[in-house]
């Protein structure tokens, strides 16, 4: 857990200090991306998956686009020293050259607003994420029960 | 005092009782002692998803599980109820001595109804509370736990709420044991309390 954080931290720290050279979605790998079932469409809704920049240059994650949701956005979860808990907006995620970012469950996240259909376990959906570049990468995002805890194997 | 106020403070009791429990859990020394601990008391009157009015007398007997969220979270709040549910399975026919109570700090979205739909997903023994705002306030205020709506131009209804999400565990007698983490590995907590429970029997 520590470790997400800290790995997001480090993650808008490179940000600040982005060189200019930005490569995009061709370099991306997504891996293990799951969601958990809704109930009905009132309430938003979460994915969650594993971004790897194979690529020799940083990538910034600037929108996410499905037609699940009308409002895709990544959220970060922060816990403070007193245990309480908040989300907050992400504008931009950077992937550093070779490095992961992983969006589980406490920190990074999809956070699907507006659903436009309920998610039904079982089914899947198509989630396309963008990047600074203009390009994208598209995954098709499992749905898993409501109560799942990580990524079907 | 006004609400920002009380939940503040409440914040500050948090932050020391915290501080006594991660001391815990690294010692593993069986009970906490601190004096933040004794200023944490379940005290409620709240409405089940079931629709019955429930004061924390109705759990003495059991050991409960507590814990604070709301259903428009799809991250944590999730996250800690399917950590729960784990928990009960793993118990086996120690679950019966257990009772998980998720408490919302949503009152204007969260009714019954609304629980009753969310909450049994996860586990049929958890059970969801909620109440009017003076009725969470007040059960907050007892827990000493810390919530806010946070104004969010992009969620739905136009905000969404910081609340705490450490576990709060209470002995048959009411009495406040300990907290585990947010995040706490549902083995770590079954193995915790089934020692606990052991242990009393
Ligand atoms: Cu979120």
């Amino acid at each position: 857990m520590l470790n997400r954080f800290s790995r997001a931290a480090l993650v808008l720290g490179l940000f600040a200090v982005a060189p200019p050279v930005l490569a995009g979605g061709e370099d991306v790998v997504v891996e293990d991306a799951w969601s958990r079932a809704s109930i009905g469409t009132g309430r938003p809704g979460v994915a969650y998956m594993t971004l790897r920049n194979t690529g020799a240059e940083p990538v910034v994650v600037t929108g996410l686009r499905t037609d699940l949701a009308m409002m895709p956005m990544i959220h970060s979860t922060t816990t403070d020293a007193q245990g309480v808990t908040r989300m907050s907006h992400m504008e931009a995620v950077e992937i550093a050259a070779g490095e992961a970012v992983a969006l589980a469950p406490g920190g990074l996240h999809v956070m699907l607003m507006d659903l436009q259909r309920p998610m039904v376990e079982g089914e899947s959906y198509t989630l396309s994420v963008i990047f600074a570049d203009g390009t994208e990468a598209t995954v098709d995002v499992p749905i898993l029960g409501i109560a799942a805890r990580g990524p079907a194997n | 005092m006004t609400r920002l106020q009380k939940g503040l403070w409440a914040a500050v009791a948090v932050a020391a009782l915290g501080a006594g429990a991660q001391a815990v859990m690294e010692s593993r020394a069986p009970e906490v002692a601190t004096s933040a601990a004794s200023l944490v008391v379940a005290e409620f009157e709240l409405t089940g998803h079931d629709g019955v009015v429930r004061t924390e007398e109705d759990f003495w007997g059991k050991w409960t599980l507590v814990f604070f969220g709301f259903t428009n979270c799809p991250d944590i709040c999730p996250t800690t109820l399917a950590e729960i549910a784990q928990v009960m399975d793993d118990l086996g026919p120690q679950a019966d001595a257990v009772q998980p109570l998720f408490i919302s700090v949503d009152s204007d979205r969260d009714r019954p109804m609304d629980l009753a739909e969310y909450v049994p997903l996860f586990h049929p023994s958890i059970l969801g509370l909620t109440g009017t705002p003076d009725q969470i306030e007040a059960a907050a205020a007892s827990f000493k736990i810390f919530y806010e709506r946070v104004p969010e131009e992009d969620a739905p209804d136009g905000y969404m709420m910081g609340h705490t999400s450490q576990v709060f565990l209470f002995d048959p007698d009411g009495g406040f044991v300990r907290l585990y983490g947010y995040g706490t590995p549902a083995p770590e907590i079954t193995s915790d309390l089934s020692a606990r429970i052991d242990a009393r029997n």
